[in-house]
């Protein structure tokens, strides 16, 4: 785990929870990251904002372990680990989170074995014993309590029939269960109404601890007015072209994107 | 030997073997039985078995199978099954009335059923049709002898025995009775088995059937049941197969349903080889209800060919179909879905869907959805899929740190779940469920009792 050379450079790394080094990832043959960087440290909130087609959720997807996604070139080290060298199912049980940017219907997989199986996986990769079934059913009502998710719901198939907002505050709830230390939000705000997306906010703004870092995609400021970034990032065409403080996102929302097309173009 | 030499001498082999053993096949039999057997063996001399020229059986060429060498059971052979090795594969928690049948024979040792409603007969059909042929007169043949297909016809030319069930009129016959078809033999062998079931007007009634094979050889079966449902009856009959993948079988099941009535039939295919299902519904009665499903799960060589005929004859009755296969390995998949509705039959609604998945690229699934409509106020549809697993889902399994071969497992448990919750018994459901489980993990095959694959 203790990576040799030179002390001094490494310790900066290593303070980092998540260091993305010159990133390339192609789909199909295109590339689409071009090249990301990204240091994310224990208990920050970055934003990473950008139009439509920037590679936003490429870069959520591709941290995740989603196999169709070719890494071209850099490295990315989490928790002093080599992220890409794990599986998906690895990456998770290392406490990284994706909420879903349209979460998958899965009919005839009950909510409750998902989450249960999902949870216990958790416990196993850390050593832990499975929760009694009373522990898990105490755990879930006050992690549903906290997203105001229909209880009904959970006695349903995994995120079938859901409307669009009960999808993403079922996202919420499945980070609420695994109490992840790094969250990706993949767009987690498109679709929701003013009220939903208070809730979802609410939900992710809960879990917030010094230990734990948030990754928010979205394409809109609104959504940073209740998840508030210490760092927001602007992709755009595979790159990130600008980072800044919170200040950022609400010059994007009165600007637009086209003044920074044309800054870096 | 040319195409048309191999299948004159296929068959000039059951030529020879019917009229060499017909006195055999009279001899201990109902004289019910008897009677049919030349004209049904004329019935299917004129067809022979069906190979691939045969477009009912396009995609299961029978021959290779009908063509081997196998020792014919014509008298009841005295063996002993020792029951805690059946029973193994029962349905734990399911209360049922029990009984055996080996290599297509009622069992002698099977033990009378107790506490059965009043005039409930259930036994061996050779032996109900001797001493009570006026329970079974009425009903022998009467769907099956109207079918064309020449593999009836060979079951009617060479049938002896096989299970029998009668439930008279408004008699609800609440505990399932359970039929386990246990096939045990040390060298390759050819069964004929005969059932059939009958219930009366507004009565209710379940039977499983369970499908085994107790030693490791190859067998062949061929099986016809017959049910007739009252009107106004509530009848459901469930079938798992799971046998050596040496066992292979057609199975022939002919339902002809009154007004009113309701019929669920399900098919659970786990293990076996080559296994042909003939399924025809025939509605007799107005507003009948016809909910028939099908699941298996193949791998290696096994071959699965389900064929469904659903005759609506009247008008206003309802049949659902799902048929879902799960192919992996070399295995190949069959689904011919024929629903015809008559001239006058309105307000038909006829629905029928067959997904697949298929987990290689080497195994095969052929579908064919055939609807003859001659109403013309109807409602029917049908859908065919194969595809594979659906990769999105997976990866979400995966993402929440649900590992690959779990995730796979849930994902083809889900796929199955729809056929499988339909059974409205209980602990038969959890069981299949328990059983679709194992069998996806490869724990099956294991099982000393049931599968020596």
């Amino acid at each position: 785990m203790f990576r040799q050379g030179a002390q001094n450079s490494e310790l900066e790394t290593t303070e980092n929870m998540l260091t993305i080094k010159n990133l390339r990832v192609a789909v199909e043959g295109k590339e689409i990251l071009k090249g990301i960087n990204l240091e994310i440290k224990a208990g920050e909130v970055h934003a990473i904002m950008g139009p439509n087609g920037s590679g936003k959720s490429t870069l959520g997807n591709v941290l995740a372990g989603k196999e169709e996604y070719e890494v071209l070139d850099g490295e990315v080290i989490y928790e002093g680990e080599d992220l890409l060298e794990r599986s998906a199912e690895d990456r998770a049980r290392m406490g990284l989170f994706l909420g879903f940017q349209y979460p998958v219907e899965i009919p005839g997989v009950p909510m409750v074995n998902f989450i249960k199986t999902s949870v216990n996986e958790h416990r196993k990769y850390k050593g832990l014993e499975p929760l009694t079934a009373g522990e898990f059913l105490k755990l879930m009502r006050e992690k549903k309590e906290l997203v105001h998710l229909d209880s009904q719901l959970t006695n349903r198939s995994v995120n079938e029939g859901f409307s669009g907002g009960e999808k993403k505050k079922n996202e919420i709830f499945q980070m609420a269960m695994l109490e992840p230390k790094l969250a990706i939000l993949d767009e987690t705000d498109s679709g929701l109404d003013i009220d939903a997306l208070k809730v979802v906010s609410d939900g992710v703004n809960a879990l917030k601890d010094p230990s734990r870092s948030t990754i928010v995609i979205t394409h809109y400021q609104r959504l940073l007015d209740y998840i508030v970034p210490d760092f927001v990032h602007v992709l755009y065409q595979g790159r990130i072209v600008k980072s800044a403080g919170k200040e950022l996102a609400l010059e994007l929302e009165e600007k637009g994107y086209d003044w920074l097309k044309t800054e870096n173009v | 030997m040319t195409l048309t030499a191999k299948k004159i001498a296929l068959s000039e082999k059951y030529t020879e073997l019917f009229y060499a053993n017909q006195s055999k096949l009279d001899e201990d039999s109902s004289n019910l039985f008897n009677r049919m057997r030349e004209i049904a063996f004329k019935r299917f001399e004129k067809a022979g078995i069906p190979g691939f020229k045969n477009e009912n059986y396009k995609y299961t060429n029978l021959e290779r199978v009908f063509g081997k060498n196998y020792r014919h059971v014509f008298e009841y052979e005295k063996v002993d099954v020792d029951l805690n090795e059946a029973f193994r594969c029962d349905v734990p928690q399911l209360d049922t009335h029990v009984v055996l049948l080996v290599n297509g024979w009622y069992y002698a040792k099977n033990q009378p059923l107790e506490n059965l409603p009043k005039g409930v007969v259930v036994g061996s059909i050779k032996q109900i049709a001797n001493e009570k042929p006026e329970l079974v007169e009425s009903y022998l043949n009467r769907q099956a002898g109207l079918s064309d297909d020449p593999m009836v016809a060979l079951n009617t030319a060479f049938a002896q025995d096989g299970f029998f069930m009668y439930v008279p009129d408004h008699v609800v016959f609440e505990r399932p009775v359970q039929v386990i078809n246990i096939m045990r033999s040390e060298d390759p062998v050819f069964t004929t088995q005969r059932n059939l079931i009958v219930a009366g007007k507004n009565s209710q009634t379940k039977v499983v059937f369970c499908d085994h094979t107790m030693s490791d050889c190859e067998f062949l079966a061929n099986n016809v049941t017959e049910v007739f449902v009252g009107d106004d009856a509530v009848v459901d009959v469930y079938t798992i197969q799971n046998q050596n993948n040496k066992a292979n079988s057609v199975n022939s099941s002919f339902f002809k349903q009154g007004a009113n009535s309701n019929l669920l039939t399900s098919v659970a295919t786990l293990h076996g080889g080559l296994i042909r299902n003939n399924l025809k519904v025939e509605f007799a009665g107005e507003h009948a209800e016809a909910n028939v499903y099908g699941i298996s799960f193949t791998d290696k060589k096994q071959h699965v060919d389900n064929y469904t005929n659903i005759e609506h004859a009247q008008p206003n009755c309802l049949s659902n179909q799902v048929y879902k296969n799960v192919l992996d390995e070399d295995s190949v998949g069959a689904f011919t879905g024929r629903i015809h509705v008559v001239r006058d039959a309105q307000k038909t609604n006829a629905f029928q869907r067959n997904n697949n998945v298929l987990l290689t690229d080497s195994a095969q699934m052929n579908t064919k959805p055939q609807l003859i409509i001659d109403a013309d106020d109807v409602k029917c549809s049908h859908g065919a899929t194969i595809g594979q697993i659906d990769e999105d889902a997976l990866f979400y399994l995966r993402a929440r740190g649900i590992g690959e071969d779990d995730a796979r497992m849930m994902l083809m448990n889900a796929f199955a779940h729809e056929v499988v919750q339909k059974i409205r018994i209980e602990p038969l459901r959890d069981r299949i469920d328990e059983l679709v489980e194992k069998r996806l993990k490869g724990e099956l095959a294991k099982c000393h009792s049931c599968d020596k694959n």
